[in-house]
């Protein structure tokens, strides 16, 4: 790069952080947004989440019922994760490039994929519940339906990176479709796979707290129950929980993820 | 007696390109053949279309009186288990071990299911050990593959087209990912299959030197066509340069 040109690329970097600017003020402008008036609310919010937002006595009266649903909503993100990885592995490889078995399937794989992930998991707790009802099927549903489309997508890219060369020569081998999967494709992936799979788990324990609100079911339900009855006390123990065991969960899986890998 | 005979060899994946064009020879058998040819000449494509990895067009391939081009599903895994096929990035499954890795040239011997639930005979695990130790990577059998250099390596993608007791091993530029040292070692193994054991050997080489000390014929390929067919002394100065084109002149006076 010549004098001439690093000049024209320092003009280019100051006009775009003008564009950003305007951008900004465009935006706020619109929306009515005050960014001043904003400002000014923290300290008072700050107030209000100290002097309700504290973990009582008396709520913590409430810790084994919250802990049961607590641990409805751990035990349904982990099954919804792990069933979501059995269909996800099969349309995974149907998927992709190198192991497809034929261009439909393929297709198909793609399509459902990007169907179940390009609608949030918050659509698909809506839609689900007015055809199933309020029940924990629903919560389980909406976590799977998500998670099959992101797994999939993870899965495809994947196998399409690591597995090439020894597939060619498996097949080169006379083994058929099925040794060639589980033998070569399977074992090279399955790191890779297992650290997706416990991203979701860590991801779905988050979204089932929101899905459950919806749904009313899990910890989300409870949540969304003392929010409304306005016992905030009841409602920070339950948040203490939920991120509590979110990084628990994080701990564990970064641990398990150092060992496999 | 010929183990494989190619006659009118075509094949194109565009229509526009064709890549290879009109082949004919004939192998016989334990032949070590060496086929040389500048990058793009087809080379690998022609390999691939012996045991069916790539689909050919035109053109008749006879391998052990079979035409390769009609077989059907299940006689085509049986042509693939009789022919074995080593590559240049030894394309092993790196994570298991080499004795695993090995094992796997059994597969077209067995079911589906025997193969996904890796049931392996007592006789298997003693031809691959007997493998391994005459290949002289024993003491590696229980290491995982990606722990090994690369002249390990093909030498464990050896064992696995071995293991297959195939009658004919495709050799896909078998040394060019390696330094001389391991390279000499991968072409005497190779060698010593086709004299000991009688099978043949078809060796994609970029090396024409290589060629001529280990073939006992050269096969030459330029643009899809083969344009030399005969024993390694046969290959002179002008001879080459017809295979490689005006290129390595170039790049030799450069």
């Amino acid at each position: 790069m010549n004098e001439k040109a690093m000049r024209k690329h320092r003009w280019q970097s100051g006009i775009f952080l003008l564009i950003i600017l305007v951008l900004t003020y465009l935006s706020s402008a619109i929306t009515k947004f005050n960014f001043v008036e904003g400002m000014a609310t923290i300290p008072e919010a700050i107030g209000w989440i100290f002097s309700n937002l504290m973990v009582t006595q008396e709520s913590l009266d409430k810790l084994p019922k919250i802990l049961e649903k607590l641990a409805e909503t751990i035990f349904m993100s982990i099954a919804a994760t792990t069933t979501a990885a059995i269909v996800s592995l099969f349309l995974g490889v149907f998927g992709s490039k190198t192991t497809k078995v034929n261009n439909f399937l393929s297709i198909f794989a793609r399509f459902v994929a990007s169907v179940s992930r390009n609608i949030p998991v918050v659509a698909w707790s809506l839609i689900l519940l007015i055809s199933f009802g309020q029940n924990s099927v629903t919560g389980f549903l909406a976590l799977f339906a998500g998670t099959v489309g992101f797994l999939t997508r993870a899965f495809i890219e994947s196998i399409d990176e690591a597995s090439q060369s020894s597939v060619e020569a498996l097949t080169a081998t006379g083994a058929t479709y099925f040794q060639v999967v589980s033998k070569a494709v399977i074992p090279q992936c399955l790191p890779q796979m297992v650290s997706w799979v416990l991203f979701m788990v860590e991801t779905n324990i988050r979204n089932a707290t929101l899905v459950g609100i919806l749904t009313g079911t899990g910890i989300g339900y409870t949540f969304d129950m003392y929010y409304k009855l306005l016992n905030y006390n009841a409602v920070a123990l339950v948040t203490l929980c939920i991120v509590i065991t979110v990084i628990i969960v994080d701990l564990i899986s970064n641990h398990v993820r150092k060992v496999i890998l | 007696m010929s183990l494989l005979k190619v006659e009118g060899l075509g094949k194109s994946y565009t229509a526009d390109k064709q890549i290879l064009k009109n082949i004919n020879f004939d192998i016989k058998q334990g032949e070590f053949i060496s086929i040389i040819g500048p990058s793009g000449a087809g080379k690998s494509t022609m390999l691939r279309c012996i045991n069916r990895m790539v689909d050919f067009q035109e053109g008749k391939i006879t391998f052990n009186h079979q035409d390769v081009g009609s077989l059907n599903k299940k006689e085509l895994r049986n042509l693939r288990t009789n022919i074995g096929m080593v590559f240049q990035h030894y394309n092993l499954v790196p994570r298991l071990t080499v004795l695993e890795n090995v094992l796997h040239g059994r597969f077209g011997y067995k079911t589906t299911l025997q193969g996904i639930l890796g049931r392996y005979t007592e006789a298997e695990k003693e031809h691959a050990f007997y493998l391994l130790e005459k290949m002289g990577i024993h003491e590696h059998a229980y290491k995982r593959c990606n722990q090994l250099s690369g002249g390990q390596q093909q030498r464990v993608g050896i064992c696995r087209a071995l293991i297959q007791e195939p009658q004919l091993i495709l050799c896909d530029e078998p040394i060019a990912s390696l330094d001389p040292n391991s390279s000499k070692i991968i072409m005497d193994h190779l060698k010593s299959i086709s004299t000991e054991m009688g099978i043949t050997c078809l060796v994609n080489l970029h090396q024409v030197d290589v060629a001529q000390q280990y073939s006992d014929r050269i096969i030459g390929l330029n643009n899809g066509e083969v344009v030399f067919n005969g024993k390694g002394h046969e290959l002179s100065e002008e001879k080459i340069h017809k295979i490689y084109g005006t290129q390595t002149k170039q790049l030799i006076i450069a």
